[in-house]
């Protein structure tokens, strides 16, 4: 479970994240919903401890993110906004290289990946260099290595930018495979058919603010429109950077 | 544990890299050897041949100073025929030196006066200093007999006109006199380090920040240091092994340049060798963690590699200091980073013994230094903004 209380993170004069709230519980999907620049990644960089919030709170399983950042990073499973693979290794040695630095020993490593590379349906591609790989390939083998160690929570930072459609209609149902096993699943998107089809609960953030955290129903009700896409629209307040 | 991770994992994917390996373990370390030979050899040779072939002179108005010419062919001067425009032949580097007799020559010469000839020659002209020197001393030599004889004549000790004799006795040894040429040498072997760790600083943090990776490590349960001394080790291991190939190659080609035939012994040993790689072993960590700083302030690989490569003038400083204004070498010195490697090597050079405070001297500001930027290494490692790649 990760737990967000009133996060605060500035740069220079701009308010990137200006006090932001939410919870993202155990086999749930939690969709972090909101246009370019709203402070989606900057929340999700503070949460993994790559960033300390000017003010706030991060707990994740009861943790607090200021006092044990290290006992953080190792309930987390993370795919960054940044998911540069190390292209003069193959896609196995970059899995292995992060399972080592997570300390796990090789015989749960092994059935570890075996697990995430049929899941995946990466086993093609295991042996190969990853130099030369496609987008669809390149973010499988990032989340393989995210997910090495076997977290108890997911963050993925915009998971399908830059994924086909078969590749998209794949990481969907891999991350509906990590909620059934009971996993934390926080994903960040700017489309919004996308939350609106795999959520469990919707976080909509605007201008480092959170304007809306609900379920997909209860938003729809709660703005008077069926159509959660005029619902998105009416909460925003501007049609500004949301793709349909 | 896992900083032993980080670095095997750097080592192994930094072998993978062509560019990488060539430059660490072959054109980096090999460059400075190979360079030193071609040069020494060619200078020594050109040298070699010109003192012993004949002086080819043209000469306006021979005609004047018969006497005068055939003293100087009996010292090895060959005549040439004049050019029309002297001035413009020895600017051109058509002639290294022109000799003119003027048509007087002959008239004061004969009434006891000062005669004249006049050389024309360009002293910019490396060349042309050797063959104006050469000249110059058969012309001496020729006033010098002749005056002489006419002292002689005139019944006096030509004695009279030597009031002073000076006898040079140079203390120079003949490694001291090699250790004057190799003066560059000790800035091969700092570039040889530099080099050797160039690629994987450059590619461990700007080049891991611009292939977007960086995040993606930080976001591993380990803190940033452990990372970074990762890093250092494997740009260390690639350094060392530049070194130690360039030390080998130095102590193989020493025996391959023909020092003796200038009365030089260069003792560019396996004693030797050893001796420099213990003085450069501070400079290894120095290099790694400082290239690792200036690159972690550059946003992409390019960016990194200017600066970087700026950063090789920096070791130049001491050597052209030495080399341009030779300084007595004083005991502080070795307490200065570079510059102590710089005067112990030239020293060992020199076949002077460096001694062993000297050497702690040498090794512990070095590692003292070495230690200090790598905590600044590790500082710039713990900021936010080194992760983004954007």
């Amino acid at each position: 479970m990760i737990e967000v209380s009133d996060l605060r993170k500035t740069f220079g004069t701009v308010k990137a994240v200006d006090g932001v709230s939410f919870i993202a519980r155990d086999g749930e999907i939690t969709g972090l919903l909101g246009p370019n620049g709203a402070g989606k990644t900057t929340t999700l960089r503070m949460l993994y401890t790559l960033m300390k919030p000017d003010s706030g709170q991060v707990k994740v399983d009861g943790i607090d993110a200021a006092v044990d950042p290290l006992g953080v990073r190792r309930l987390l499973g993370v795919l960054p906004d940044a998911r540069g693979l190390y292209k003069r290794l193959t896609a196995r040695e970059n899995i292995e290289y992060f399972a080592r630095l997570h300390d796990i020993e090789p015989a749960r490593m092994r059935a570890r990946s075996d697990v995430l590379v049929d899941a995946l349906e990466m086993r093609d591609i295991l042996d190969r260099r990853t130099e030369g790989f496609s987008q669809g390939q390149r973010v499988k083998t990032a989340i393989a290595r995210a997910l090495i160690h076997d977290p108890s929570n997911v963050i993925l930072d915009e998971p399908t930018n830059g994924l086909d459609v078969m590749a998209t209609r794949g990481l969907r149902q891999f991350m509906q495979a990590l909620k059934a096993e009971g996993r934390c699943v926080l994903f960040s998107s700017h489309i919004m058919q996308e939350v609106a089809a795999l959520c469990d609960r919707i976080v909509v953030i605007a201008h480092g603010r959170v304007v809306a955290d609900e379920t997909p129903d209860a938003l729809r009700a709660q703005t008077g429109e069926t159509n959660l896409e005029d619902a998105f629209v009416k909460i925003i307040g501007s049609e500004e950077g949301l793709a349909a | 544990m896992k900083t032993l991770t980080v670095f095997l994992k750097e080592v192994k994917e930094s072998l993978r890299d062509k560019r990488t390996v060539l430059s660490a373990l072959l054109y980096g370390p090999l460059i400075g050897p190979i360079v030193m030979v071609m040069l020494i050899s060619t200078t020594i040779n050109h040298q070699m041949d010109r003192a012993d072939q004949p002086l080819k002179v043209p000469v306006i108005g021979a005609q004047y100073a018969p006497h005068l010419i055939d003293a100087l062919k009996q010292q090895g001067l060959v005549l040439q025929s004049p050019p029309a425009d002297p001035d413009a032949a020895v600017r051109n580097q058509d002639a290294d030196v022109v000799l003119r007799i003027p048509s007087n020559y002959g008239k004061a010469w004969t009434k006891g006066e000062v005669a004249q000839v006049e050389l024309i020659y360009d002293s910019s002209q490396r060349d042309a200093n050797a063959a104006e020197g050469r000249l110059a001393g058969m012309l001496k030599t020729y006033a010098g007999t002749q005056g002489a004889m006419r002292l002689v004549a005139r019944g006096l000790s030509p004695e009279l006109m030597m009031p002073l004799r000076v006898d040079a006795r140079d203390q120079s040894t003949p490694q001291s006199r090699a250790g004057m040429m190799f003066g560059i040498l000790p800035y091969f072997f700092v570039i040889t380090v530099l080099v050797g760790g160039m690629y994987l600083a450059i590619d461990f943090t700007a080049g891991e920040r611009e292939r977007q990776s960086l995040e993606p490590l930080f976001a591993n349960p380990l803190p940033r240091w452990k990372i970074l001394l990762g890093k250092l080790g494997a740009i260390c291991t690639f350094s060392l092994a530049s070194l130690l190939i360039c030390v080998v190659a130095f102590a193989v080609a020493g025996r391959f340049l023909p020092t003796d035939k200038m009365g030089m012994t260069l003792n560019l040993g396996f004693a030797f060798a050893g001796r420099v790689f213990l003085l450069m072993l501070p400079l290894v960590l120095l290099f790694a963690a400082l290239q690792t700083l200036v690159a972690g302030f550059a946003k992409t690989y390019r960016e990194a590699q200017t600066y970087l490569s700026l950063l090789m003038v920096v070791p130049m400083l001491p050597s052209m200091l030495l080399t341009f204004m030779p300084v007595k070498t004083v005991g502080w010195m070795y307490a200065v980073p570079l510059l102590g490697q710089q005067v112990g090597i030239t020293q060992l050079l020199r076949g002077g013994a460096v001694g062993m405070p000297h050497v702690m001297m040498c090794l512990v500001s070095g590692f003292v230094v070495a230690l200090l930027v790598t905590l600044a290494t590790v500082w710039v490692y713990r900021s936010e903004r080194l992760a983004i790649s954007a």
